[in-house]
């Protein structure tokens, strides 16, 4: 899987949530939460999602480091999804 | 499962507090008294929560004592003392004056934690304005309903909320005479340089205790929200249950995580704490788990205020997380907005080192009235005992009567002794609703509860289909209303559903019209609509198709059977449901 296949990944757990942000254009390096109107329950449904796309363990202390498009590829990645 | 009673009684005795013995403050207690702690305008020219918040302590030789401690990502910590908050605040009235508004005149603010809020809000009261504070998550549609039923003459906000919420709606808010950006930038006046324009010494407005101040909306089942009218002479409530509900002293770091569209973030984010002359902490973000356990260590903070929501996402970040931080200055802790469960109460212990203090009040109640103390025994689960002055039971409501129902354990509505300072003095442009919360001298809050035999209050339920959503009150015919004006929505009945961390989130339920089709893009599609209106603390999470709705005879969405089908709850009394649905 490349970068832009995990960062689609990510988009499409982002526009599962709130759906009204689809088809906008995401900032790579910049916090959902600075780019877009979400709150923290729909933050935390968002790491949900990702879970349960990727099957990956994403604990609330790494919270943080999906907070944009690009730290959540590297976190991905870093947890050995890419294969 | 029975929890058990968290004692506080140690081998020390109880622990020293505002309030040491509950009893002996509630036989002694009188709000004549309690308002002898007010200041009061010099002179005896009046009351003015402004005035009492900062101005006092300015008076009193404690100007140089830091009032506010602003934090955000990206820059270090902002401090005001209340000599600055004074000065500002007086300027900010001025600025006000010197735009031509009158006193009585309603200022909103559409703000974040920042510190101009701090600054807006007591140069609001102190020009003799009326305050509303709006949550900056609201999205067009709930600011343009609370601004068309208070009419504001100025709107306080940034840039950014301006242009996502504001903007869209502009041509439909033709009393709104200024808009002031705070950081400047297009669409209105800058806060900065409206302050640098302003004198430092405008004289406090002569306001009274029963000058109008503030106005906080709330939201009913039906119809649109409501604006709770609170006057100055509240000021003596959150003066006194700052201290005794949340045992604020002069000489701590308090911090309210409330968002300052709520009257929490009002009533104990601002004026409560400011009175006392403690030190408060705002921090402008958002949640997130180690960047409050490190707010809490590295600023030293002594007296926390929080919700449930917050606690449950604390407690899904481990109990291992607080230990690496020195939460050692921390005394007390409290939590509003949604009852808070016995696990949480008990977490708060293990993983804190402290039991989480819950308590109970309401937009209209404008400050806490029912309570734990530092001092009293805690229940795990229960929301504590009415504060001195504050005599609450459980009612019976009959048509336009009540019957106080004195066995404990019986459940019925939450009913207050109507009177106490901080009481909504109406709901603005709604008598007829405003009347139907009181009988018989009471006011009857719409929650149901019970009283033990201890005098220990217990929350039940709402008595309406009002949501309560990670603290917030949430009114479904809002949000229906939004969902119907998507063209494909033909019915839709909006229910709060049990969720683990926000208590409850909203759920729609639709029905749709000729010719469109059930799909996840259709969802999708309407749940975007509702988003971008109502903005994601409102509108729903998530959202069903149905082929009908269950609704009364006269064609009212029924509500309460709606969830119960979708729960699997018991039906209850459908005799007035419309044969077929």
């Amino acid at each position: 899987m490349t970068d832009n296949d995990i960062a689609k990944l990510v988009q499409s757990a982002l526009f599962a949530v709130a759906p009204d942000l689809e088809g906008e254009t995401v900032g790579p390096d910049v916090p959902f939460r600075d780019q877009f109107e979400i709150d923290s329950m729909d933050f935390l449904n968002f790491v949900i999602a990702l879970h349960k796309a990727t099957g990956i363990e994403i604990p609330e202390r790494d919270y943080p480091k999906l907070e944009s498009l690009d730290k959540a590829v590297a976190y991905l990645k870093a947890k050995g999804f890419a294969q | 499962m029975a929890w058990e009673v968290i004692r506080k009684r140690g081998a020390g005795g109880r622990p020293a507090a505002n309030l040491a013995d509950y009893d002996e403050a509630a036989r002694l207690f009188s709000w004549a008294e309690a308002a002898k702690q007010l200041a009061g305008l010099p002179g005896g020219q009046g009351l003015n929560i402004g005035y009492e918040a900062a101005d006092r302590h300015v008076a009193a030789g404690h100007g140089d004592v830091v009032a506010l401690r602003s934090l955000a990502r990206g820059r270090e910590p902002l401090e005001y003392t209340y000599r600055e908050l004074a000065e500002r605040s007086s300027r900010f009235a001025g600025a006000l004056a010197g735009l031509g508004v009158a006193p009585r005149e309603r200022v909103f603010t559409l703000l974040g934690r920042l510190p101009e809020l701090y600054i807006a809000a007591l140069g609001t009261w102190k020009r003799g304005a009326v305050l509303s504070p709006l949550f900056s998550a609201f999205g067009p549609a709930p600011v343009l309903a609370r601004m068309q039923i208070a009419e504001p003459t100025v709107l306080v906000t940034t840039q950014k909320l301006y242009e996502r919420k504001v903007a869209p709606i502009r041509g439909e808010l033709p009393f709104l005479r200024h808009v002031v950006i705070v950081g400047g930038g297009d669409g209105g006046l800058g806060f900065d340089s409206l302050l640098a324009a302003a004198p430092a010494d405008f004289p406090v407005a002569r306001t009274g205790t029963d000058d109008l101040a503030t106005l906080h909306f709330t939201s009913g089942t039906t119809g649109k929200p409501k604006g709770a009218m609170h006057m100055h002479g509240a000021v003596v409530a959150h003066l006194t249950t700052a201290r005794l509900a949340l045992d604020l002293r002069p000489d701590d770091v308090y911090w309210c995580t409330a968002d300052p569209g709520w009257v929490t973030g009002t009533s104990y984010g601002i004026i409560g704490p400011l009175c006392v002359g403690a030190t408060v902490i705002a921090d402008e973000e958002d949640f997130d788990a180690e960047r409050w356990y490190a707010i809490l260590q590295n600023e030293k903070v002594t007296v926390w205020y929080t919700a449930p929501t917050a606690i449950r996402m604390l407690m899904r970040a481990g109990a291992e997380l607080p230990k690496s931080y020195d939460l050692s200055r921390l005394r007390f802790i409290a939590s509003v907005g949604e009852p808070l469960n016995p696990e949480a109460v008990v977490w708060g212990q293990t993983a804190l080192g402290r039991p989480i203090h819950d308590n109970w009040w309401q937009t209209e109640t404008g400050g806490v009235m029912i309570s734990n103390f530092l001092s009293m025994d805690i229940k795990p689960g229960s929301m504590g005992r009415p504060l001195p002055g504050i005599e609450a039971a459980i009612a019976d409501r009959k048509n336009s009567h009540v019957e106080i129902i004195r066995e404990p354990g019986r459940e019925g509505e939450l009913a207050l002794k109507a009177g106490w300072p901080s009481m909504m003095r109406g709901y603005l442009h709604e008598e007829e609703r405003y009347r139907k919360c009181f009988a018989d001298g009471w006011y009857l809050t719409g929650d149901l509860a019970r009283r033990d035999e201890d005098g220990y209050f217990w929350f039940v339920g709402r008595a309406d289909d009002v949501i309560k959503s990670s603290g917030h009150l949430i009114g479904p015919f809002e949000v229906e209303s939004t969902l119907m004006e998507h063209p494909a929505v033909a019915e839709a009945g909006v229910i709060g559903i049990p969720d683990a961390v926000a208590g409850e989130v909203v759920k729609a339920y639709v029905s749709l019209h000729k010719g469109f089709t059930e799909s996840e893009v259709l969802k999708k599609e309407i749940l975007a609509h509702a988003r971008k209106k109502l903005g994601p603390a409102v509108a729903p999470r998530d959202l069903a198709f149905r082929p009908s709705l269950p609704k009364t005879r006269s064609g009212k969405i029924m509500r309460r059977l709606l969830k119960a089908r979708e729960l699997g709850l018991a039906e209850g009394d459908t005799s007035t449901l419309e044969s077929g649905s």
